[in-house]
């Protein structure tokens, strides 16, 4: 065999071997951002959630456990934020206003979980949440409470945050869906709550 | 290209250790910019340095695979293509399995087989190669100077926005230089009269 059809052979070989292992890297070229990718992930293999301790706005202490049985919106923040948070938080109370009733029901909580919790304590959480005009009912805000639950979360949930240079983080808001087996099951938009509330809705239609 | 003097075999080798370095790395990974332009491209030197310690007998029978470079040349860009996705450059921080691929691939499967390939190639597969590579920094600096989100979960919108300039900058030196030497240089001449 003269070296043209060998490389010919090879080049075949690598090319089919580069499309397959492009597929794999994008998620079948369905996942160009890692956002993208932890989307499509916890959509098609939802993910249960660890057992980490959490204390919230009223001190008391509390776990994804033991909020089993309803629908959960979770997003992450922290409260020194100036800019996206401030907006998740007002996003969160008009969900309390749109959910009202499943929230009376017992169907659905919000969770706002600070990925910040050296600094984010009760008060900071209690002072977050009456900032951001919450409506009394349905919403928790929480901290975890040691630097190794606060790590499983933000590994379980995908969430990523870094410094911004100003003092502040830059992170990956979304808010992430929790179905009543306490199983990560979509992550979606943060400026689009209706995508969240909508997801929720269809899974309490009988 | 820059090489280490004859006796300084081991200089080639250093070059890799040196790059996986625990403060080298971290720092060649503070920034998107860093880690697209200045980590990753030289992994790749690293790897096309590894060239001239493989034994002749390893190398000739492999020539007979490669006429004209072009199954290496098109190992390396599938490679390389592998590590310009957005999403890998995010995993290469946050999984260190990802980040042994990288350290591994990016010489072995891009440097190298460029180093083994480059020198068999005439002057359409570069030119071919080249125009891509050019398309590639405009089209890929372009979007991220004009995307309004985070393409990586651990780098900052500026630092996107910078990386978009500097390969908008990068393309277009080479489209200069590659000008150059086909107007007035050895380059395009050479490389025709080859094969």
């Amino acid at each position: 065999m003269s070296s043209v059809p060998r490389t010919l052979l090879v080049s075949l070989l690598v090319v089919a071997g580069g499309v397959a292992v492009l597929a794999v890297a994008t998620s079948g070229f369905r996942a160009f951002t890692s956002e993208t990718a932890r989307r499509i992930d916890v959509r098609e293999r939802p993910r249960p959630l660890p057992p980490v301790p959490l204390q919230a706005a009223d001190g008391r202490m509390t776990d994804f456990a033991s909020l089993r049985g309803r629908w959960l919106l979770v997003d992450f923040i922290y409260t020194r934020c100036a800019t996206s948070c401030s907006l998740q938080g007002s996003e969160f109370a008009r969900m309390q206003d749109r959910l009202a009733r499943p929230i009376a029901a017992g169907q659905v909580s919000l969770v706002s979980v600070s990925f910040d919790p050296a600094h984010d304590g009760p008060q900071q959480l209690a002072a977050y949440q009456r900032r951001s005009g919450d409506r009394g009912a349905g919403w928790l805000a929480v901290r975890p409470v040691d630097a190794a639950g606060l790590d499983a979360l933000m590994r379980v949930f995908g969430v990523t945050a870094i410094p911004d240079g100003l003092g502040g983080y830059v992170h990956n808001a979304a808010i992430a869906v929790v179905d009543p087996r306490g199983r990560l099951v979509a992550i979606t938009n943060w400026d689009a709550p209706r995508e969240a509330e909508r997801y929720v809705l269809r899974g309490l239609e009988p | 290209m820059i090489v280490p003097p004859r006796g300084y075999r081991w200089l080639r080798l250093a070059l890799w250790a040196g790059l996986a370095l625990p403060p080298v790395r971290h720092a060649l990974e503070a920034t998107m910019t860093l880690q697209m332009l200045v980590q990753i491209p030289l992994l790749a030197v690293a790897g096309w340095w590894l060239a001239p310690l493989l034994a002749r007998r390893l190398l000739e029978p492999l020539a007979a695979w490669n006429c004209n470079g072009i199954s290496g040349i098109l190992l390396a860009s599938f490679a390389a293509a592998v590590w310009m996705l957005p999403r890998m450059l995010d995993a290469a921080l946050q999984n260190p399995w990802v980040a042994l691929a990288k350290f591994t691939s990016v010489p072995l499967l891009v440097g190298l087989p460029l180093a083994l390939s480059w020198p068999r190639a005439g002057f359409v597969v570069r030119g071919l190669w080249l125009a891509e590579a050019i398309a590639m920094m405009f089209r890929v600096g372009w979007l991220y100077m004009a995307s309004p989100v985070r393409l990586c979960s651990n780098y900052l919108l500026d630092d996107q926005r910078q990386l978009g300039r500097a390969m908008l900058a990068i393309g277009a030196a080479i489209c200069l230089v590659l000008a150059w030497k086909l107007l007035w240089g050895q380059g395009g001449r050479a490389g025709a009269r080859q094969r």
